[in-house]
């Protein structure tokens, strides 16, 4: 390792890393604005300048950029000497001519990278006389306010927004120092990483509007660990409270899981906790079919009487959820037996799911985390629209693109930091990406070659680019399609760390078995393949690890409803009316007497129920929840919940203490289930190393859920008393719910807030990172429960059931519905944050220009979608499903037409139906017909 | 035909332009023939290289050596590119506009003996936007070349092919920068790039790529024809060749010649410029243009070349002189070229985004009557700030500190008075 000089001191520095990376990582404090361990170095804002000298000898040494000055052994530097501290001040005062002096009423205020940077630098009294520029701010949409006098042109947002994550509607407009950084007009951010702007940004010209509208200081946030369940992603966040409301989320540095960026639909959505709809109350539903509110403790016992099973008399079943915790899903398995537990999958994605997991348990390939994936150096894309399935790994995705680019840097010797000199190397040079999927997608433009084709036709391109790496011939594939597969089965098996992705997105099983035939076959040219699967849901894999293959399904139950074999049906945390159509969800809770629903938000199915039980939300309680990856991860409650809301695993476990169940007799606290889970289910035998238990103390500290500087906790709650009350006290987990306690070098999964002395803003990570950019000091978060399988024969999962025939030829008048997935609007819960709900359509129906000519609609107008009635013989009856706003969108498959899943209308179409459709009468319009349109313009891949 | 006047010779007194005919007929694109047939790459190298060209666009940087850093080898997939710099707006400059007016096709011979000396398969004239005369008598002058066969494939016979464009700067100085105005071809903004790596490895498109200047390239069929040493023996210094001088100011005669490089300021100012005119005395002189320091009647019998002007304190830069005349306020005069480069700093990097406002500002109070006792110690400070080489991002705020610094120097009184006498005594009334 190399050896350098910093102010008379010796230090040994990694290889290959420059000035700045080097003087951050081992503790000095160094200003910097434009850098970013993310993204490289470019050299704009000059504010990390350190003096170099030639020699021993040489006593005026010349100033250069830390970013900029790549580490050499037996270099000599000055951080801390007059004319690198004078001209580091110097640049702070230039940045302040044109910024306002707004810091008391500026969002970044307490956590500003600019405020901490001017105090190191030491810089105070302005000579500059002249005025000030201004500028005019935007509208940029719900999430994100603008204030560009703020701007100290850092070039941060356009790197991250245009370079990093692959937006085109942000740019550096004008120069010198008018230079203008917004959109070339007003109007909604269109990039699904927008957010990430409010922490790129080192001011505060792009903030959280949310988090405007009722503000908080970051001093003044009690935040924890968490995990977003916005995906199965599992990003890790940092959800900030005050006043009971959750005011905001900020990433969580995990450099596995999602590294120093979140999607949009995890950073704003998790504001449903503050829901208008969420559950304070226990209701009972009366005579007059009218709930009425309950204490907790009669809540539990109508529960505990609703579950007492009598001989053969009440039979009780319980359904539960894949966005609830491991841990409630446990505990209700336990409660009605594992005969009796579904686990709250539609009875369409349910085997997908199974498979899926089935399919990476008894894969040789490697299951990539975040990390892996940016290393991927060829990737395939089968069937999944990761940008609106799992954001974050489209966003990683953009990154694996770049690995052959940094291929050409290696070759000029140029550092993997040296971020403008590589892109304008490289340019349009990327490693190879090739996606099937059955429309566009916003991944299109970093791919070589996209194919939109039936989600059947993904499975056999997907089986003959296996065959060919496998050394088979192919014959059965059409030969413009046989031409892709080669292409693509070339550029795998060229590949140093090939990709392989997919998942249940596209609901076809035979995709999903294709990808892992290719993943697999792979493994047996090379050693380093790697395939990962999406899921929908942020504890999808969780539960199906939990209960295994052959649970019972939704259909099952129902039947046995129906046959009047089930008395007592317990919900957790799952609204079934988007598991099913809306008529046999009605049948099935119509057919039993006690429909008890734990949920945090009211739903379809908490309206229908009996005993409806408030459960907190991930914000205000403790789960386990396993990633897309397998990883389990831990969250905790940021703040306690009000009134009678529990964590579900609370009600559940009362419940079965109170009914004296032998189970639960020595499970006393949370860690207690985790382990008892751990035990009884080898497939999660793994979660209890998500995160150290209760009794884990940092330095002999429990670790702090408020900050040093946490205000007002008297003032606070002054409207109800002025006395402040103890503080709650957390049995269940390391953290406090105080300010006392010890924030430093923990493990990962216990990070509750990132705040370093001197270092107030989101910079200070580096400060809990064993090098900057690196892994976080305690350990990065989370216990894989995947590992590859050893051997490399093929398990009987992975074998497609037969070689598929192309897809039948298209009935006349009927289309086959594939799912067409927003990251605003698809998942169940973040859509009642009141940001996304902004951004977030009427259900619509995409179908080509060609189709909707022979339907005779315009794009705007109306499509009933119908089902053939197959009872009827003879003349064609149809059931309407749904009345959809049509969208042309000519990528799409032919044959198919794409439904907006999740949004409002589609509730009742099923992925692969073949569905009739005809325009609708008397469709009024949401939006206005623009005349002399270029023909509709295909809306896939925008988000509004 | 004049042999020490080469790039000057098809110059007529009217300035009428040189067209294909009569450039062949005084000679012209036999260099080309003959080196297409006898020299290969590398001898064309050797020649430039033995004959100590500087570039002409301001650095002086030895254009052989430049040249030399082109990869040859292992470079067979993708091109490799030849920009002409014509983008000339520093001020005072005019010197490539009479080039580029009056004789285009010496400048294309040039380029194409250019690309094919460091085998690049496309050239591009960046050509600053307001030079539309130039850029339509190049348009002519290139499809005249491919009727020809000078341009296109397989030129003259040879397997050497190369296509010409002429692109229209979008009309900002920072993009005479040859990074920058690599970043201006590729579409992007016209922010310079950081060196490592150099655009003769990864230049535009990321390609190999050499940016001259139009002065430059305009040597190099004469060197390639004439050879290095009759190169050397037009300088009357140690540096080679001749010099397209200009001067501008008060002078009799303002104007841009080819002479001799090292040339005697003196000469240039009396022998062709004519002189101050009548009532005025020189002060000093910017002797390579806007962005180059002051130099003053002590340094008037200095041969104006590359080094000695270096030594003296300011840079040859474009060769062309700005005179500072005893009745402009020198610090008006500064002030006016601060807020110029102020103006057209990319916004990129913080010393010269913010800092070169805040000198205008400083000057701008000065002029206005609004200045204060420490005010000279901010412009010091600044200059030392915004001035040093490596504290900004390319060289436009160190160039633009340049008459800022030594105007400091050799004008300080008039500094000082702006500030005891609260004004500009230049200006009736002292205010403007």
């Amino acid at each position: 390792m190399p050896v350098i000089h910093i102010d008379g001191q010796e230090y040994e520095v990694e290889a290959g890393q420059n000035i700045l990376q080097a003087c951050l990582s081992l503790g000095l404090d160094l200003p910097y604005f434009c850098w970013h361990p993310a993204m490289g170095s470019i050299g704009a804002c000059r504010q990390c300048a350190v003096v170099q000298y030639l020699n021993p000898e040489d006593n005026r040494g010349r100033i250069v950029m830390g970013c900029m000055t790549p580490v050499m052994d037996g270099a000599i530097f000055s951080l801390n000497g007059d004319k690198a501290s004078e001209f580091r001040r110097t640049i702070v005062e230039s940045l302040m001519l044109n910024h306002p002096h707004d810091c008391p009423v500026c969002a970044e205020g307490g956590e500003c990278h600019l405020q901490d940077m001017t105090v190191m630098v030491g810089h105070r009294d302005r000579q500059y006389r002249g005025k000030k520029n201004t500028h005019r701010n935007q509208y940029l949409g719900p999430l994100i306010h603008h204030e560009m006098n703020r701007c100290i042109t850092c070039y941060r947002c356009t790197r991250f927004y245009n370079d990093y994550a692959g937006g085109t509607d942000l740019a550096a407009m004008a120069a010198h120092d008018h230079t203008y950084f917004g959109r070339h007009e007003e109007g909604v951010l269109q990039s699904e990483f927008a957010g990430n702007l409010v922490e790129v940004c080192p001011t505060g010209v792009f903030t959280d509007k949310s988090l405007m509208k009722g503000y908080t200081r970051k001093w003044d946030l009690q935040s924890a660990p968490s995990v977003c369940t916005g995906c199965a992603v599992g990003c890790n966040t940092l959800p900030g409270e005050r006043y009971g409301k959750l005011k905001r989320v900020h990433n969580r540095f995990n450099a596995e899981v999602n590294g120093y960026f979140l999607c949009d639909r995890g950073r704003f959505g998790a504001a449903f906790v503050n829901s208008e709809k969420s559950l304070e109350y226990p209701g009972l539903r009366g005579e007059d079919g009218r709930f009425n509110a309950l204490d907790h403790h009669s809540a539990l016992m109508h529960m505990v009487h609703a579950c007492h099973a009598e001989e053969g008399k009440n039979k009780v079943a319980g359904i539960g959820s894949p966005r609830a915790s491991v841990e409630a899903n446990y505990l209700l398995r336990l409660l009605v037996g594992a005969e009796n537990f579904a686990p709250g999958f539609s009875d369409r994605e349910q085997p997908l799911i199974e498979l899926a997991l089935a399919l990476q348990q008894d894969s040789p390939a490697l299951i990539p985390d975040i990390q892996t994936i940016e290393s991927a150096d060829a990737i395939l894309i089968l069937g999944e629209d990761l940008t609106n399935t799992a954001p974050r790994i489209a966003l990683a995705l953009r990154q694996s693109v770049r690995n052959k680019a940094y291929e050409l840097a290696a070759e000029l010797r140029l550092e993997a930091w040296q971020d403008a000199a590589i892109r304008n190397l490289a340019q349009d040079q990327r490693s190879p990406l090739f996606i099937a999927s059955v429309a566009d997608s916003r991944l299109d433009d970093i791919a070589e070659d996209r194919v939109a084709l039936a989600p059947d036709d993904i499975a056999r391109l997907g089986f003959a680019v296996a065959k060919l790496i496998g050394g088979e011939n192919i014959s059965e594939l059409e030969p413009e399609l046989q031409a892709r597969a080669q292409a693509i089965a070339t550029a795998l098996q060229n590949a140093q760390r090939p990709l392989i992705i997919s998942g249940t997105g596209c609901g076809n099983a035979a995709v999903m078995q294709a990808a892992a035939q290719i993943a697999q076959a792979l493994c047996q040219a090379h050693n380093r393949a790697m395939l990962a699967l999406a899921v929908p849901e942020a504890n999808s894999l969780g539960q199906a690890m939990l209960t295994g293959p052959g649970a019972q399904s939704l259909a099952q139950l129902s039947k046995r409803a129906a046959a009047g074999k089930l008395d007592t049906l317990i919900i957790l945390e799952n609204d079934l009316y988007r598991r099913g159509p809306k008529a046999s969800i009605d049948a099935l809770l119509a057919n039993v007497a006690n429909v008890i629903v734990l949920d945090t938000l009211d739903n379809a199915t908490l309206s229908a129920s009996s005993l409806a039980l408030p459960a907190a939300s991930f914000a205000e309680s403790e789960g386990t929840l396993v990633s897309m990856e397998g990883r389990a991860q831990r969250y905790y409650p940021v703040f306690v919940p009000r009134q009678e809301r529990r964590a579900s695993w609370i009600w559940l476990l009362a419940v079965m203490k109170e009914s004296e169940r032998e189970e639960v007799s020595e499970l006393h606290s949370f860690d207690d289930i985790t382990r008892a889970c751990a035990s009884d289910i080898p497939a999660l035998s793994g979660i209890t190393g998500a995160a150290p238990d209760a009794h884990f103390r940092n330095a002999g500290l429990k670790i702090p859920r408020q900050t040093h500087r946490y205000s007002g906790r008297t003032a606070m709650r002054a409207d109800v008393s002025v006395h402040e009350p103890k503080q709650p006290v957390d049995e269940e987990s390391p953290l406090a719910f105080s300010m006392e306690g010890l924030n430093r070098s923990q493990p990962g999964s216990l990070l509750p807030f990132v705040w370093a002395p001197g270092w107030n803003s989101n910079q200070s990570l580096h400060k809990f990172q064993s090098e900057v950019g690196g892994h976080l000091k305690g350990g990065t978060a989370g216990a894989r429960l995947l590992l590859p399988a050893t051997g490399t024969s093929a398990s009987t999962a992975t074998q497609p059931d037969a070689t598929l025939a192309p897809s039948a030829p298209q009935q006349p008048g009927q289309w086959q519905m594939v799912p067409r997935y927003k990251i605003f609007g698809s998942d169940e819960l973040s859509v009642h944050s009141p940001a996304i709900a902004e951004l977030v359509d009427p259900g619509f129906i995409e179908i080509s220009s060609d189709d909707a000519r022979a339907l005779g609609v315009n794009d705007g107008e109306g499509l009933v979608l119908n089902k053939p009635d197959n009872a009827s013989q003879g003349e064609l009856l149809t059931i309407a499903v749904a009345t959809l706003e049509v969208r042309l969108n000519d990528s799409i498959a032919v044959g198919c037409a794409g439904y907006s899943v999740g949004l409002a209308g589609t509730e009742d179409i099923i992925a692969a139906d073949k569905l009739v459709l005809s325009k609708a009468d008397n469709w009024k319009r949401h939006k206005p017909q623009i005349i002399g349109s270029d023909g509709g313009g295909s809306t896939g891949g925008d988000h509004v | 035909m004049s042999l020490d006047r080469p790039l000057t010779r098809n110059v007529r007194a009217d300035k009428s332009p040189t067209d294909m005919a009569a450039y062949e007929a005084n000679g012209g694109y036999q260099g080309l023939r003959a080196a297409m047939g006898k020299l290969s790459p590398g001898d064309c190298l050797q020649i430039i290289k033995d004959s100590n060209l500087r570039g002409r666009g301001g650095a002086g940087f030895p254009t052989g050596m430049k040249w030399s850093f082109v990869p040859m080898e292992n470079v067979s997939t993708g091109h490799k590119y030849l920009i002409c710099n014509a983008d000339e707006m520093e001020p005072g400059a005019f010197k490539d506009r009479l080039l580029l007016e009056c004789d285009p096709h010496q400048l294309i011979e040039g380029m194409i003996l250019s690309a094919y000396t460091i085998q690049a398969d496309v050239a591009y004239i960046f050509i600053r936007a307001e030079y539309l005369l130039a850029a339509d008598l190049l348009r002519q002058a290139i499809a005249d070349c491919h009727a020809k066969g000078y341009l296109g494939k397989n030129i003259l016979g040879s397997d050497f092919s190369l296509e010409m464009h002429v692109h229209p700067s979008a009309g900002r100085y920072i993009c005479g920068e040859e990074t920058a105005l690599i970043s201006a071809l590729e579409g992007k903004r016209a922010n310079p790039r950081a060196k490592p790596p150099f655009p003769q490895v990864s230049g535009l498109w990321g390609r190999p790529t050499i940016v001259n200047n139009v002065e430059t390239l305009c040597n190099i069929h004469h060197i390639i024809e004439r050879g290095a040493d009759w190169f050397q023996s037009l300088g009357l210094t140690e540096d080679a060749g001749t010099k397209m001088y200009g001067v501008s100011g008060r002078v009799k005669n303002p104007g841009c010649w080819e002479l001799p490089i090292g040339t005697p300021i003196r000469e240039i100012l009396e022998n062709y410029a004519g002189g101050m005119e009548d009532g005025y005395k020189m002060r000093g002189f910017l002797p390579g243009g806007g962005s180059t320091d002051f130099l003053v009647e002590e340094h008037l019998d200095l041969a104006m070349d590359y080094d000695t002007i270096g030594k003296a304190g300011s840079r040859m830069g474009t060769g062309t002189m700005i005179i500072l005349d005893d009745k402009t306020c020198p610090v008006g005069f500064v002030k006016n070229l601060v807020e110029f480069f102020a103006q057209e700093s990319c916004g990129f990097c913080t010393p010269c985004r913010d800092g070169l406002p805040w000198s205008a500002q400083v000057l701008d109070d000065l002029e206005r009557g609004r200045g204060r006792p420490e005010d000279l110690e901010t412009l010091a400070r600044q200059v030392s700030f915004i001035g040093a080489m490596g504290n900004t991002h390319c060289a436009l705020a160190p160039g633009a500190m340049e008459p800022l610094a030594s105007g400091l120097k050799y004008f300080r009184d008039d500094f000082e008075r702006h500030i005891s006498e609260g004004g500009c005594s230049f200006h009736t009334g002292g205010v403007s």
